[in-house]
């Protein structure tokens, strides 16, 4: 994915790792080493490799490699929206 | 809540056994967990602060300590001027004070021996506190893998764990340090004293990339321009991107 130091999104954009509490709130285990695909360009790789958008009124993750929108989070009082078109698959661990 | 169920995310409430300035700006809070879960070197905790009202703000540390020093754990705090959270830790919390946290949390920024190296750590401000996690984790378990910290810092007085790092540095093996102090030098200093740039992270390298590129770990924790800059330094060196990790603090700082 093309930074550029200059634009505000760049400054605005956090490793995935920043994105692990919430992460671990909704699927009750480390999400961090979860493999997901990109459905945008298939890169695979661990959600902690992805970069986080936390400023908004969600968090974002999206594609190091290709930019899209792996994986988009809103959570209200009442419910939590998980949007996950953006990854072709997500393996999440189960706790033995 | 019984322990059986517990989940690292779910809240507890802490008390602060020991504060400790570091530096001006910086200060360690040693707490004590009602359910301590020995944490991975480069993982981090929550904090959450309620105000009477009910407002909510919440800030994620990383726990610089070891996790070989069980049931307790370190957090370094660099007060931001505007910051609800910082604030509040550096100006009212004392030893005997309680706070709401959860943890650990965080897979993909952590290294613990076995991962083994050589190891490369780059360290813009408190960004040191996870990598010191990692340092000090590596001399409990007694690992001597190729160690090199680059540690960016204001002055020297702004250099967080400075005594320690000295001393761990003539008494460790394989471990080296260098600073860049980026506003002010003392008198007679020799090391670098710009902003971490390509070339600076060439030289700093070269020795463990000529060891062993291959098997090669890097870690960058500090604010995002600095991680940014140094991450793409890695990279054009030809460090695979899976081999760089890094911990970006956003555009403010922690």
């Amino acid at each position: 994915m093309e930074t550029n130091l200059y634009d505000e999104n760049t400054l605005l954009m956090l490793d995935g790792n920043a994105a692990a509490g919430v992460l671990y709130e909704i699927f009750s285990v480390e999400m961090t080493v979860a493999p997901a695909r990109c459905a945008g360009c298939g890169r695979e790789g661990e959600l902690g490799s992805l970069k986080a958008f936390m400023q908004g009124p969600g968090v974002i993750l999206r594609c190091p490699t290709c930019g899209s929108v792996v994986l988009r989070i809103v959570q209200t009082p009442s419910v939590t929206y998980v949007d996950a078109r953006g990854a072709a698959f997500l393996c999440i661990p189960r706790t033995p | 809540m019984s322990s059986a169920n517990r989940r690292a995310i779910d809240w507890q409430v802490a008390s602060v056994k020991a504060v400790r300035r570091e530096t001006p700006r910086v200060v360690t809070f040693t707490l004590t967990l009602p359910y301590p879960t020995p944490h991975r070197a480069g993982q981090h905790y929550d904090i959450r602060l309620t105000a009477p009202d009910g407002y909510q703000a919440q800030r994620s540390y990383s726990v610089a300590s070891e996790p070989e020093r069980t049931g307790e754990i370190d957090l370094t705090v660099e007060r931001i001027e505007d910051g609800e959270v910082s604030t509040y830790l550096h100006d009212v919390l004392v030893p005997g004070d309680q706070i709401e946290v959860r943890g650990p949390i965080g897979g993909y920024f952590v290294w613990e021996a076995s991962l083994g190296g050589p190891l490369l750590l780059v360290a813009g401000g408190s960004g040191i506190a996870p990598l010191m996690s990692m340092i000090r984790h590596r001399c409990a378990a007694g690992s001597t893998v190729p160690t090199r910290l680059l540690y960016s810092a204001r002055t020297y007085d702004d250099i967080i764990y400075r005594q320690e790092l000295n001393h761990l540095q003539h008494t460790q093996s394989g471990l080296e340090i260098i600073y860049t102090l980026t506003r002010a030098q003392p008198p007679g200093w020799a090391g670098y004293a710009r902003r971490i740039d390509a070339a600076m992270l060439s030289e700093v390298a070269a020795p463990l990339l000529e060891l062993a590129k291959g098997s090669l770990r890097t870690y960058v924790c500090g604010p995002t321009m600095m991680v940014e800059t140094t991450a793409g330094a890695l990279f054009a060196a030809g460090i695979p991107a899976e081999q760089i990790r890094t911990e970006r603090f956003g555009p403010t700082g922690g």
